[in-house]
C-alpha cells in the first residue's frame, strides 16, 4: 500500500519537474542546487528557494513602487533592482523569471514607462507561476518523506 | 677517494631537496614559526566569500562546504575587510584577523565593488598572497581582464557551479606548494600568454589535488575540457573562451 502511494508520488514529482524544464521554466542550475542536497543538508533547495521566494517579493514591490511613482521614474534605481532579481533567478535555475528581467532592464534603459509596466506585469505573472510550482514540488516531496518515512535526496 | 656511506649520502640528498625543490617545507615552517599554527592551515580550506545576495551568499556556501572547504560568507566588501582585520582607512591589520586561504568575492556589489576589494587586498603587504576570485553575471571582457590584471587567481561566471568550486580548489592546492618567486612567474606568464588564460604555466607540475570521480577539471588550463559527467560540467572552463572568441 505504502510502496504505491511512494511510487505515484515519485511519477509526481518526475512529470512536474519534467514539465517545468520542457517549459523552460526551469534550467540546469536547479538540477545543480538538487545535487547539493544530501543528508548533511536535507532542506537545501527549499532553504534556498525561500530565500529567493523572500528576495523577490522585495524587488517586485519595489520595481512596483517605482513605477507608480508618476512624477520621477527611477530608472536607475530600476536597473539595480532588476540585476538583482536577474543575479537572484540565474542562481536557483529560474530561466523564465530571469528572461523576463533581462527585457525589462532592456525596456528601463530605453526609458520606455509603457514597455516597463508591461514587462512588470509578465514578470509578476511569471514569478508567481513559478512560485506556485516549486510550491507544488515540496508538497509533493513531503508526501513522499511522509509515505515512506524516507528523506529522499531530490 | 673513500666511498661515501648511505647514511651520509641520504642526508646529502634531504639538503640538496631542501634547498632545491621543496620550497613546501619553508612555507609550511614559516607558518608554524610566525602566525598561529591553525588546523586550517594543512587540512581544511578556508574560504572568505562576499556577496551582497543572500541567494548567492547561501549557494557559494554550500557549494564550498560540499568541496570540503570551510567557509565564511560575508555581505559586503567592507564586512570583507573588517573580518581579514585589515583596516580600510590605514591599510594595516589589526590583531583579530582570521586566517583565509581564499577569497570569492561578487563583482556587482553597492559601496565597495569586487574590483575595488581585490584592489584593497593586493595593496596590502599581510594579504596580497591570498588568492582572490571573482564572480560575475556579466559575462564582460573588460572587467575579466581588468581583475586578472589586477592580480584575481580566476573569474567564475555566474551561475556558479560545483565544477567552478572544484577548479579553483585545485588552484589552491597547488599554489600551497609554490614558493614567493615562481608565483612571480606565473604572473608575468599571465600577461605574456592569451589574455584568457588565467591559470599558471606549464611550468608547474600537474596539481597534486587528485581529480575525484565527479565533474572536476584536473588541468588549469581553459582550453582543456574537464571530463563531463553532467552537461554543465563542460561549461565552466570553455565559458570564457567561448565567449571572447565570438567578441
Amino acid at each position: 500500500m505504502l510502496g504505491l502511494a511512494a511510487d505515484r508520488l515519485r511519477a509526481d514529482m518526475n512529470r512536474l519537474l519534467a514539465f517545468l524544464f520542457h517549459q523552460g521554466i526551469l534550467d540546469e542550475q536547479f538540477l545543480q542546487l538538487q545535487q547539493l542536497q544530501d543528508e548533511s543538508s536535507p532542506n537545501f533547495v527549499s532553504e534556498v528557494v525561500n530565500i529567493y521566494f523572500h528576495e523577490s517579493e522585495k524587488l517586485l514591490r519595489n520595481l512596483r513602487s517605482l513605477l507608480m511613482d508618476r512624477e520621477f521614474l527611477d530608472y536607475r534605481k530600476m536597473g539595480n533592482h532588476l540585476n538583482q532579481f536577474m543575479g537572484s533567478s540565474s542562481s536557483i535555475g529560474a530561466k523564465r523569471v530571469r528572461n523576463v528581467c533581462v527585457a525589462f532592464r532592456a525596456a528601463s534603459e530605453h526609458n520606455n514607462r509603457a514597455g516597463c509596466l508591461t514587462a512588470l506585469e509578465l514578470l509578476e505573472h511569471e514569478y508567481c507561476f513559478l512560485k506556485n510550482k516549486l510550491h507544488e514540488l515540496f508538497q509533493i516531496q513531503q508526501q513522499r518523506v511522509l509515505a515512506t518515512g524516507v528523506r529522499y535526496p531530490m | 677517494m673513500e666511498r661515501l656511506s648511505s647514511p651520509v649520502l641520504f642526508v646529502f640528498l634531504l639538503l640538496v631537496m631542501a634547498r632545491n625543490g621543496v620550497v613546501t617545507w619553508r612555507r609550511r615552517t614559516e607558518k608554524i614559526d610566525g602566525s598561529d599554527p591553525s588546523p586550517s592551515d594543512t587540512k581544511e580550506v578556508h574560504v572568505l566569500a562576499v556577496d551582497d545576495s543572500h541567494v548567492d551568499r547561501k549557494v557559494i556556501e554550500r557549494l564550498l562546504k560540499i568541496s570540503s572547504c570551510k567557509v565564511t560568507a560575508v555581505d559586503s566588501g567592507s564586512r570583507a575587510l573588517q573580518f581579514l582585520g585589515l583596516d580600510e582607512e590605514k591599510n594595516s591589520n589589526s590583531f583579530y584577523g582570521l586566517k583565509v586561504d581564499l577569497i570569492i568575492t561578487d563583482y556587482c556589489m553597492p559601496g565597495m565593488t569586487g574590483y575595488e576589494l581585490l584592489k584593497k587586498i593586493k595593496e596590502s603587504s599581510a594579504f596580497r598572497e591570498i588568492p582572490v576570485v571573482i564572480m560575475s553575471s556579466e559575462n564582460v571582457l573588460a572587467r575579466i581582464d581588468r581583475c586578472l590584471e589586477e592580480g584575481a587567481e580566476d573569474f567564475i561566471v555566474k551561475p556558479v557551479k560545483l565544477s567552478d568550486v572544484k577548479r579553483i580548489k585545485d588552484y589552491m592546492t597547488r599554489d600551497f606548494r609554490v614558493g614567493e618567486g615562481e608565483r612571480g612567474i606565473n604572473k608575468r606568464k599571465l600577461r605574456d600568454s592569451c589574455d584568457l588564460s588565467s591559470s599558471p604555466p606549464s611550468i608547474l607540475s600537474s596539481p597534486v589535488s587528485s581529480s575525484s570521480s565527479s565533474s572536476s577539471s584536473p588541468s588549469p588550463t581553459i582550453l582543456s575540457v574537464s571530463a563531463p559527467c553532467s552537461p554543465s560540467s563542460l561549461d565552466s572552463p570553455s565559458r570564457r573562451l567561448k565567449m571572447t572568441s565570438s567578441e
